[in-house]
């Protein structure tokens, strides 16, 4: 228990790297040397918090030596862990590939800073154990968000940046107006204590109204269906950079948020919060993936996709089982990889070509052999086909759906991986095989200049790859962490001990 | 007292999503401000309000009827701040949605109806 701190230390190595980026704001160079050293440790603390609980089970810190249910307490169980270390993948992986994609212009408007102000706040969200500190976590990403997105000022990141401040704004009132409801009825704000007073609460009628507040706002959070246009109106405007980071991290703390507060404190009438959870993801996965097959935008096919997979993630909370969270736990890792590295590629073929539009791509598979290689691991693995990592999160939610016998949904799932697939060959068909557009001459090599993009995206590749041949690795992982979820014990004895 | 309290907040939100559905960017500016109030009030109200008491006490007086509940005062200090800085955002973001709106196309509008080409299939 003496090494609890490490969790702190990881927040630290993001604030810190931050406030020393803005610091030296007019020096573009250092920057990016605090960044990579940033990114690096953080990626080692996130590694050994991971082998922490994995050895030592959940980690608590209070803070300010303030007793449990008084003060903030800072938790790392399975599940937070294993998420602050994917935050960690994809912050190092960005890091490498917006050195040679951000304009310059962007990284002197304070783009390095913002980038660790959001990592600040989305692993804050990770590890906080109270409510109303995970809206200020919440916030504190959102606001850097907010500025990432609009930052360089083109008309269309302006555009987007309108629509999705508003509607995130909408769902923090949300979720502030839930917490006030939880307050009222229990007078605690504390996870672990909540979950034990809502678990003997009388007033069962009055708790789920609350819950549906907090499904509203994480539903915001997490573009579920019907509240996902903020994100095909703006995840496609900023740098691709940018947009990965997005696409592959902030959707998913709405789900991380969703399937903490409906397995550890909104368990009290699971026969209507989890049967609305389930009608829920059995339409955003449908609606998303219609709204990719429509697309014509190498990154709007993308962002729809987002969208339908949340919706297998939403799945496995709402069958909710021991079986369905693990392979909703292993599902949102998987796809926060495959996603962001998909954005990568569509930056590097935007490279190739100058566009994003499928009509005006072409040739990919001639000229880059790699960049489709990596294209096919990605793109299958979303689509899940065996052997790759995505087959394999997908096979654990449907067996979980078979064995307690939701038919309709596991229908819904297979339905919607076909037609990813679909979507998908549409990329490879335009952009990889068919005629280069250009005529011949004007062929130079242009990402020979940038061509140390390629290193994040192989370096994405190769972990799906490690997924998919050694996915019992992952599962173990999993399934420790949907057991601690499920048995709200262990998480409540760590917390109040 | 409670009921009045109702009635106020009932009246922010409506008129808040009003404003809202609205073309133009400074009515959407208003109801977003509006929307940020209400839940402000909501947070503060919700837990019940008492009168006349301080919401800190001397370690030796044990009355704790005559206290109000500091939390949710606290709650909502922390959620104004956050509230305006989300909200001066917005007026920045909008201003400068305005100008690139006026410049692109050489009148003045603020119609929110000029902002979908984000949302076009190509």
């Amino acid at each position: 228990m003496n090494e609890a701190p490490l969790l702190v230390f990881a927040l630290l190595s993001l604030l810190f790297s931050g406030i020393f980026c803005l610091l030296f704001r007019n020096n573009v160079r250092v920057q990016k040397a605090i960044a990579i050293t940033g990114t690096t440790l953080f990626l080692m603390l996130a590694i050994l918090l991971l082998l922490q609980v994995y050895h030592h089970g959940i980690q608590v810190v209070q803070v300010g030596d303030w007793p449990a249910p008084f003060g903030i307490s800072l938790v790392a169980d399975m599940f937070s862990a294993l998420m602050i270390l994917i935050t960690a993948i994809i912050a190092f992986a960005i890091l490498w590939y917006s050195m040679q994609d951000v304009s310059g212009e962007r990284k002197a408007g304070g783009y390095f800073s913002l980038f660790f102000f959001m990592l600040f706040g989305v692993s804050g969200s990770f590890l906080t154990g109270d409510i109303f500190n995970l809206y200020v976590w919440f916030e504190v990403m959102l606001v850097a968000s907010f500025v990432l997105i609009a930052i360089g000022s083109s008309k269309a990141q302006l555009e987007g940046a309108v629509k999705y401040v508003v509607l995130n704004f909408i769902g923090s009132g949300f979720f502030l107006m839930g917490v006030g409801i939880v307050y009222k009825l229990t007078g605690a704000l504390n996870m672990a204590e909540l979950s034990i007073i809502i678990a003997n609460h009388d007033e069962t009628g009055l708790i789920t109204l609350s819950s549906v507040f907090f499904i509203m706002a994480f539903g915001i959070k997490a573009a579920v269906f019907p509240l996902f246009f903020w994100l095909p109106a703006s995840y496609h405007t900023p740098p691709i950079s940018i947009a990965g980071l997005m696409a592959g991290l902030l959707t998913k703390v709405g789900v991380y948020a969703l399937i903490r507060f409906f397995t550890l404190i909104f368990v009290q009438d699971v026969q209507f919060t989890h049967t609305l959870l389930l009608i829920i993801a059995g339409l955003t996965m449908l609606t998303g993936v219609f709204g990719a097959i429509a697309q014509n935008d190498f990154r709007k096919i993308l962002a729809f996709h987002i969208i339908s997979q949340i919706g297998y993630m939403v799945m496995g909370l709402a069958l909710y089982t021991s079986l369905a969270i693990a392979g909703a736990i292993f599902y949102v890792l998987h796809h926060i990889l495959v996603k962001t590295n998909l954005f990568l590629i569509s930056g590097i073929v935007k490279v190739t070509n100058r566009s994003f539009l499928l009509k005006q791509l072409g040739g990919v598979y001639s000229r880059y052999p790699l960049v489709t290689i990596l294209f096919i691991i990605s793109a299958f693995s979303l689509a899940g086909i065996p052997p790759l990592s995505g087959f394999w999160s997908k096979l654990f939610l449907v067996k979980a759906g078979l064995a307690i016998e939701q038919y309709l949904i596991v229908f819904i799932a297979l339905l919607v991986g076909l037609l990813t697939l679909f979507s998908m060959s549409k990329i490879w068909k335009h952009v990889f095989q068919s005629e280069d557009p250009k005529s011949s001459n004007e062929k130079e090599d242009l990402l020979n200049k940038r061509k140390y993009m390629l290193l994040p995206a192989i370096f994405l590749a190769t972990i799906t790859l490690f997924i998919s041949f050694f996915p019992q690795v992952l599962f173990e992982l999993s399934q420790i962490a949907a057991e601690q979820l499920l048995n709200a014990d262990t998480y409540i004895n760590a917390v109040l001990k | 007292m409670n009921l009045v309290i109702s009635i106020i907040i009932g009246i922010l939100f409506g008129s808040s999503i009003f404003l809202m559905l609205h073309r133009s960017f400074f009515k959407l500016i208003v109801g977003i401000f509006l929307f940020g109030y209400g839940t402000i009030f909501f947070l503060f109200s919700v837990s019940g309000l008492t009168k006349n008491a301080p919401p800190i006490i001397d370690k030796d007086a044990a009355n704790l009827t005559q206290m109000a509940d500091p939390l949710p005062q606290a709650l909502t200090l922390t959620a104004i701040v956050i509230a305006i800085g989300v909200q001066v955002f917005v007026i920045i973001l909008l201003k400068k949605v305005y100008e690139t709106v006026t410049n692109e196309k050489h009148v003045r509008t603020e119609d929110l109806d000029d902002l979908k080409t984000t949302d076009k299939i190509d």
